[in-house]
């Protein structure tokens, strides 16, 4: 299994109303790329878009993962071929135990269902857990009911390493942690990396870019990709903003 | 013949799929012509045997029940046709007290509920109703030892007159409501507990109930009596087999819960979805006694149930927990009375009822404090799901509450099932069903982690089913 995720054109609209005009994005599988931009410009759209959110209607263009167009896939097939979206805002669910919650997304992320070994769902609970810092306690709560901000996006990695997906989203992962938080989940996510997995990074700021070193960075404005480069951009946009390439395109 | 239109071939596959839906030839020896009159209410009197002060008491319930109009303030209820209801069916002569003397038909329906194998592993004692009267019944003997009666509503008529006597019908006179006035004129069967003074009974006494005959109204009465200090959990099931023409389903339970006794009544109520299910609970709670209503209400037609507490002796306690599933085409109005008369009394309600496809769920509840309930605590946790636009959820809660040294509590909340939860749920790989079942039984943990392991099992699966829309 790998990650290739690729975007060619896509057009979408939210109620009627575009957000998404042409987006050209491919992310190799071993490759991590960050998508940065200013507020508004469709960075969490995309996130959506990609996991197959019902809302959001692809009016143009396609979506391929490993080469297969998924445009019409449910969400719940995307996360079955390998595909995991980390969420800038995720849902609770009361009454249901984080790790009852782990463990029925793990037997339903798998299709067809393998019969797995219970030593396999253990370890990786374990090793998540530890990598994300995250207690007993928390895993015997309810699913996000009443976790910090801090806990929430620990919470979205610790899902990532128990599902161990091909292709990673993360819509701002780094938002509102403070620094060592920031470190843990970064360096979750680092330690996650190899050859063949794919990562999209949705980012304002370049300090979680300091651990990932992603292999490209992209600036999204208006609905689409306008700059494309190395870490060195994200360096620049920190320092200048986006004014500068705001001006360039009027 | 001519082949079915497609429309009947799919209501006859959803019959298939309806998990309990099957029923068993009718063998029953009598069986009332149907409708309701004194001839038919005397008829059951003789065939029972039953001495002559109950046979004054139905026919006096029944002359009740030609009174009383039928209740409009709650569900529609104008589909019930009392005259092609046949009131009284006998399979085989008396209770079996072993399973082996269990008429073949009745057996197999039991089978198919699972009932022998849930025996072996932990039943205390099994009555188990097979139409009208009970046909199988056991109580372990070490229960018999210790004074605990537990045997059919018509034993315990013929073996211990003078408790029944003493308790039957107090509670919950005829008079009280028109379907408690139809239940005293025609009742039979139903469970008989007595336990006496400082007995504690730890494992669950369990019934089943089942209707298993075309157009026949179900109209079993239960009474518990727990002595002082005494302890009990009394566990009532049901399931029916699915009919074309609609059923009545309205028992009475009474129940006596002495100066520090406890007693839990735990009913998971599964209906086929033509019954109407309209029944009558109250309890009686002394001195620093405890009573807990569990209430489920899944299947049914009409539900109309509010499990009561009357809370008479300092520092009574009572509690009603129900929940309620209502699809399409149900309406399932539940909920629970807490009645404080002593000081100090408290009382929790907490309703959480779940509506789909167009089904429609009713809270409706009463708190009464009267002015000598000094110092009463009472709470009510009403919450409603609502699965999709189409089905709705109501609430009418009522409180008369006659004393200012009280402290009373009201929270209720109705929320929709969220795009976005159900978009993060199936992002992480979950079907919409499996999503939905899965933010469902969080809604209802609070409720099923109180019921014994089979009943929150049976629960559960019984959520998914509906979930996937299997089910009726």
């Amino acid at each position: 299994m790998f990650g290739k995720l690729e975007m060619t054109n896509l057009h979408v609209s939210i109620d009627g109303q575009p957000i998404l005009k042409g987006v050209n994005l491919t992310v190799e599988p071993g490759e991590l790329h960050a998508l940065m931009g200013p507020n508004g410009s469709g960075k969490s759209t995309l996130a959506m878009t990609l996991m197959g959110h019902p809302r959001y209607k692809i009016t143009g263009g396609e979506i391929r993962l490993n080469g297969e167009v998924i445009n019409a896939w449910t969400p719940e097939k995307r996360a079955q071929a390998g595909m995991f979206l980390s969420f800038q805002y995720p849902s609770e669910v009361s009454g249901v135990p984080f790790a009852q919650f782990l463990r029925t997304a793990f037997h339903a992320a798998r299709q067809p269902k393998q019969p797995v070994p219970f030593a396999t769902f253990q370890e990786r609970l374990t090793t998540g857990a530890s990598a994300v810092k995250f207690g007993d306690a928390l895993l015997e709560r309810s699913v996000n009911e009443g976790f910090s901000g801090g806990e929430k996006k620990r919470a979205e990695v610790f899902q990532l390493r128990v599902l161990e997906p091909e292709l990673a989203i993360l819509d701002e992962p780094d938002s509102g942690l403070d620094i060592d938080a920031l470190k843990t989940v970064a360096s979750a996510l680092q330690q996650y990396r190899n050859a063949q997995r794919g990562f999209l990074v949705v980012t304002h700021y370049q300090r979680i870019l300091q651990y990932l070193k992603p292999d490209r960075v992209h600036v999204f404005m208006d609905g689409r990709v306008v700059r494309s480069g190395g870490p060195e951009l994200a360096v620049q946009l920190e320092a200048q903003g986006y004014e500068p390439l705001m001006r360039e395109r009027v | 013949m001519s082949t079915p239109t497609r429309a009947q071939t799919q209501a006859l596959d959803q019959l298939k799929s309806y998990r309990f839906g099957f029923h068993e030839p009718d063998a029953s020896i009598h069986t009332s012509r149907p409708g309701l009159s004194e001839r038919v209410v005397g008829e059951i009197s003789h065939w029972k045997n039953e001495s002559d002060w109950m046979r004054r008491f139905r026919l006096k319930a029944l002359a009740i029940f030609a009174q009383k109009p039928m209740p409009t303030w709650g569900a529609d209820l104008s589909g019930i046709n009392f005259d092609r209801i046949r009131y009284y069916i006998k399979p085989g002569d008396k209770p079996k007290a072993n399973w082996e003397d269990v008429p073949a038909g009745a057996k197999r329906t039991f089978d198919r509920l699972g009932i022998p194998q849930a025996e072996q592993k932990w039943l205390a004692g099994v009555g188990a109703q097979y139409d009208s009267e009970v046909v199988y019944h056991r109580t372990k003997e070490q229960l018999a030892k210790r004074g605990v009666i537990f045997t059919d509503m018509d034993t315990a008529l013929r073996e211990h007159p003078d408790i029944v006597k003493q308790y039957f019908g107090t509670l919950i006179p005829p008079a009280d409501n028109k379907f408690a006035a139809l239940n005293s004129a025609t009742w039979s069967g139903g469970s008989f507990v007595y336990v006496p003074q400082g007995v504690e009974v730890e494992l669950p006494l369990q019934a089943y109930f089942r209707i298993n005959s075309k157009d026949f109204g179900q109209f079993e009465r239960t009474l518990i009596i727990a002595e002082e200090g005494a302890s009990v959990h009394y566990v009532e099931g049901c399931t029916a087999p699915v009919y074309t023409t609609d059923s009545l389903h309205a028992a009475v339970v009474e129940i006596f819960v002495g100066p520090r006794a406890n007693v839990r009544y735990t009913t998971i109520q599964n209906w086929s979805k033509n019954v109407y299910n309209l029944v009558t609970k109250r309890a009686r709670v002394h001195e620093e006694g405890r009573m807990e209503w569990i209430d489920g209400n899944l299947g049914s037609k009409v539900t109309m149930k509010y499990p009561s507490v009357y809370l008479v002796g300092r520092k009574a306690h009572g509690q009603v927990l129900s929940v309620a599933f209502a699809g399409a085409g149900q309406h399932q109005d539940a909920g629970g009375k807490a009645i404080h008369v002593a000081p100090e009394t408290t009382s929790l309600i907490t309703s959480k009822s779940i509506s789909k496809d167009g089904g429609r769920t009713s809270y409706r509840g009463l708190l009464h404090v009267a002015p000598t309930a000094v110092n009463a605590k009472a709470n009510v946790r009403c919450d409603a799901l609502l699965l999709d636009p189409a089905s709705r959820s109501d609430t009418y809660p009522t409180m008369r509450v006659k004393q200012k040294r009280v402290t009373l509590g009201h929270e209720a909340s109705v929320s929709k099932i969220g795009e976005e939860q159900l978009f993060y749920l199936r992002s992480r790989g979950l079907s919409e069903a499996e999503a939905t079942a899965m933010v469902v039984a969080g809604f209802i943990e609070p409720i099923v982690r109180t019921l014994p392991l089979e009943y929150a099992v049976e629960l559960n699966k019984l959520i998914e089913l509906e979930m996937e829309g299997s089910v009726g």
